[in-house]
């Protein structure tokens, strides 16, 4: 297993250094980020010397060794915009992100799983059937029109719920977090709720199918012959057998709801990375678009290696060894 | 633990987060842009410096008209061609209780220019300028030729405590530890993304703002900015979407406040190319630029219903314009009105200039900068193609547009043949525009730096150099209408559309003096008598 992980960190190595490049060729032909940053009434001087204590004066080929040169001393550059490393704006954003996608996710276990399996327990019910409607509606409808018709309705209309913003935060363990506080968790709800849909949906059917499936397995079918409660059946038999795809599409999901919340995240004006993200393209603060992509795919490998390590605790069957292919 | 329990514990916590936000006087702002620091020298574009009207002052204000009024200073005066003179107001205190001097001046001049990764420096301001203190409340401002616009520029700068300021980065500002002014909020906290939180100054030495705590919250997508007023989470917001104005019109809870700003919407065109990329003959073969006769330039502006713009794209939001500024600001002209909707002079004009079967041309234009700004595009396309001229139009984000207007050809000119741009002059007056836009473009002596059109005329070029060495108000404002009338009535150097107008909304009972300079500050929000 060591060497399968080695091997693995090794090749992540190389994508990451393929993507930065990739990345720091494509935001650098787009714009000029001096345009977007300068006072319109500067003269040609003060553009002159923004342009060149940004480095963008100098040929692409250069700005990227030195890039890569900083990268690894740790160092992703400065923000155009804030003059701080891009790296610690990204990482002060992690919390609030995390907590969205945390709290999205737990949504999208607790409630998807059970819905999922019930409905593949009873396909033709009619409850089945409204849980299996409402996840395409869940799938189909967009995150920004739901965004704002949640808004329109719990903050406008009924006024139980704001509409914006984190609310209060408090410290745990040095890290900031809205989910201890009442304002916290009340700001948390529409914001997690939208970006759970989705998931809740995707989950309700996987689990579905893998449910469907299951239940017509030798193994259950030998298991209730045995006798046993028909609640460990399922809970035993059926869901240990259904979580291998869900925990796949769950931890890929999860690195999409961590980098990519960026629709939620600015209805809501949530203060996290995806907000970060839009608001950087949009200015073209190209450090920190190059600093959050390769911290993005630094994340997914991790994600993908601690899914394939899952495998083998949820799947005997599974072994990681040295990949041939 | 038992339910009884648990509820008193829930009660609790409940009643603890309301008192937390029950605060006597506070004011929830819902803010379009945040700034990028609290450091009021990092960075000098418009939400830095709207935020730092709060928290610093500066030696002289400008009020909602940007009108030059006293602030730190409490007089000023060129006392001969090349000197101005400051008298400071005195017995005002920083925030930590520290008396403000002619040091505090002296130190904010040499810290403003050269703070470090500053995107956009306020050394503009400052070069060429050295100051001396004659003493404690005293500063003499000296220039090496006449300068008119001194005062002007100073009020772009914000003083700073010495004390609190000498070793002090940027970083030190956005903690707070740093962030010491004269103004009338002071710093308390700052989340970037999430919230600003300021508290009133007691010893304020000018008139105290009504509001004891101000929170400013960055909502940057419209709707959701409109939907936070509705929902009661801030009381006052900014820049408010021309699609929602009839809607909240007709809301009891809400009430609007606008005004015409310092930004033109306007039509530069290419007047320096003979061939010019984006001008055709109708059947796709090469012409001479059509753009470069000014009697085409002016069959456009007249085929142009401006009336129609402003009434259906921007729902009745906008003034029609004739000149760079309207009406009111220093250096406006009183003759020049907009152009009236001649369809038929317009293509008899276009007939003289030899083309009365009209051209091909391709209008290009932001889609996220201006109020509307694709739409107006849009109507001014259809308006020319009825000319004859047939215009089609590519708007795009203004991340890439910016850079292909100014420099996106292959010699690093502008690109394209004729643009939709807008223009604020920061400066309330209208030198700002005649030296950025229609000065001919010089890179060494930092005229026309906007100058995409690249329009040219010697005569008017020296009325604005004269103006911008002229002293005397009344004079310089000779000069410059005299530039203006010149560029704009007889050379058709731009094409002006309409003057944005500005819309805020603030919650019944609240009101708020538009200003021109497009800032929102907490501190002229008031109750409504």
């Amino acid at each position: 297993m060591s060497v399968f992980i080695i091997r693995r960190l090794l090749q992540s190595a190389l994508v990451v250094l393929v993507m930065s490049l990739l990345v720091f060729v494509g935001v650098n032909v787009v714009g000029d980020p001096v345009d977007m940053l300068v006072n319109p009434e500067a003269d040609q001087a003060e553009i002159a010397r923004v342009t060149q204590s940004f480095g963008l004066d100098r040929p692409l080929y250069e700005q990227f060794g030195l890039f890569l040169l900083n990268a690894f001393k740790g160092d992703l550059g400065l923000s155009f915009i804030y003059g701080e490393p891009a790296l610690k704006l990204i990482v002060q954003r992690i919390p609030a992100t995390l907590e969205l996608a945390l709290v999205a996710l737990l949504m999208a276990i607790v409630l998807g799983i059970p819905l999922g399996v019930f409905a593949g327990l009873r396909p033709n019910s009619k409850v089945s059937k409204t849980i299996m409607a409402g996840s395409i509606l869940g799938f189909s409808l967009p995150t920004f029109w739901v965004g704002l018709m949640m808004i329109m309705v719990f903050a406008v209309m009924l006024g139980w719920l704001p509409s914006t913003g984190r609310g209060e935060t408090v410290s745990l363990l040095g890290v900031q977090v809205s989910f201890l506080t009442w304002d916290g968790l009340r700001h948390l709800l529409l914001p997690a709720i939208n970006l759970a849909l989705f998931k809740i949906a995707l989950v309700t059917r996987l689990a579905r199918a893998g449910t469907r499936e299951a239940a017509l397995q030798d193994y259950v079918k030998f298991a209730r012959a045995k006798g046993i409660r028909p609640a460990r059946v399922v809970l035993v038999h059926v869901m240990k057998n259904i979580m291998i795809p869900v925990v796949t599409v769950l931890g890929l999901e999860f690195g999409g709801l961590i980098a990519f919340s960026v629709v939620t995240e600015t209805v809501f004006a949530w203060p996290g990375m995806g907000k970060l993200l839009i608001d950087s393209i949009q200015l073209l603060d190209r450090p920190v678009v190059v600093a959050y992509l390769v911290i993005t795919v630094v994340m997914f490998v991790v994600i993908n290696l601690v899914v394939d390590v899952l495998y083998s605790v949820l799947d005997p069957r599974v072994r990681l060894k040295e990949a041939k292919s | 633990m038992s339910l009884r329990k648990l509820l008193t514990g829930l009660a609790i916590a409940i009643a603890l987060s309301l008192s937390g936000t029950a605060w006597a006087k506070e004011l929830k702002i819902g803010l379009n842009a945040e700034p990028s620091s609290i450091d009021p020298h990092y960075h000098n574009l418009a939400p830095n410096n709207s935020m730092s009207t709060h928290i610093f002052g500066s030696l002289i204000e400008q009020d909602e008209k940007q009108r030059l009024i006293p602030g730190l200073a409490v007089s000023w005066k060129a006392i001969n061609e090349t000197t101005w003179e400051f008298k400071l107001r005195q017995g005002v205190k920083f925030h930590d209780g520290s008396p403000f001097t002619a040091d505090d001046v002296i130190f904010t001049v040499g810290r403003a220019p050269n703070v470090p990764n500053s995107p956009s420096s306020f050394g503009t301001y400052l070069k060429g300028k050295k100051f001396v203190k004659i003493d404690d409340y005293t500063v003499h401002a000296i220039t090496e030729k006449p300068y008119p616009l001194m005062p002007t520029d100073i009020s772009t700068i914000f003083i700073v405590s010495k004390k609190a300021a000498e070793k002090a980065t940027t970083a030190d500002y956005n903690s707070g530890k740093a962030a010491i002014g004269t103004g009338p909020y002071k710093f308390v906290e700052w989340v970037p993304n999430d919230r600003l939180v300021l508290v009133r100054n007691e010893s304020y030495y000018g008139e105290k703002p009504e509001w004891e705590k101000v929170t400013f919250k960055p909502i940057k997508t419209g709707p959701a900015r409109v939907a936070a007023l509705l929902a009661g989470d801030v009381d006052f917001i900014d820049n408010v979407p021309t699609t929602d104005i009839a809607r909240l019109k007709k809301e009891p809870k809400i009430s609007l406040s606008q005004g015409v700003s310092n930004r033109v919407i306007y039509l530069h065109l290419d007047q320096f190319r003979e061939d010019s990329p984006f001008v055709k003959a109708k059947d796709g073969s090469k012409i001479k630029n059509p753009l470069l006769d000014k009697r085409v330039r002016l069959a456009i502006s007249k085929a142009i219903n401006r009336d129609a713009i402003v009434e259906r794209v921007m729902e009745g939001v906008a003034i029609p314009a004739g000149q760079l500024l309207p009406e009111g600001f220093f250096g406006v002209s009183p003759s020049l009105k907009a152009e009236k909707f001649d369809p038929e002079g317009a293509k008899k004009l276009l007939a003289q200039a030899g083309f009365p079967n009209g051209f091909k041309l391709t209008l290009h234009g932001p889609n996220d900068r201006y109020l509307n700004d694709a739409k107006i595009a849009e109507a001014v396309a259809q308006m020319l193609t009825r000319l004859g001229v047939d215009t089609s139009v590519e708007t795009m984000t203004k991340a890439v547009y910016f850079k292909r207007a100014s420099s996106g050809a292959p010699d690093k000119g502008p690109e394209f043949s004729f643009i939709l741009v807008g223009w604020g002059a920061g400066t309330g007056e209208s030198s700002s525009p005649l030296k950025s836009l229609i000065h001919s473009y010089n890179k060494e002596r930092g005229f026309g730096a906007s100058n995409r059109g690249r329009h040219a005329d010697p005569e008017v070029d020296k009325l604005i150099e004269d103006a911008l060495a002229t002293v005397d108000d009344g004079k310089r404002s000779q000069l410059l209408q005299k530039a203006t009338e010149l560029a704009i009535g007889r050379n058709q150097a731009i094409i002006p559309l309409h003057y944005q107008v500005n819309t805020w909304a603030v919650r019944k009972g609240l009101a708020y003096a538009a200003r021109t300079d497009e800032a929102t500050h907490a501190y002229d929000v008031t109750s409504a008598k």
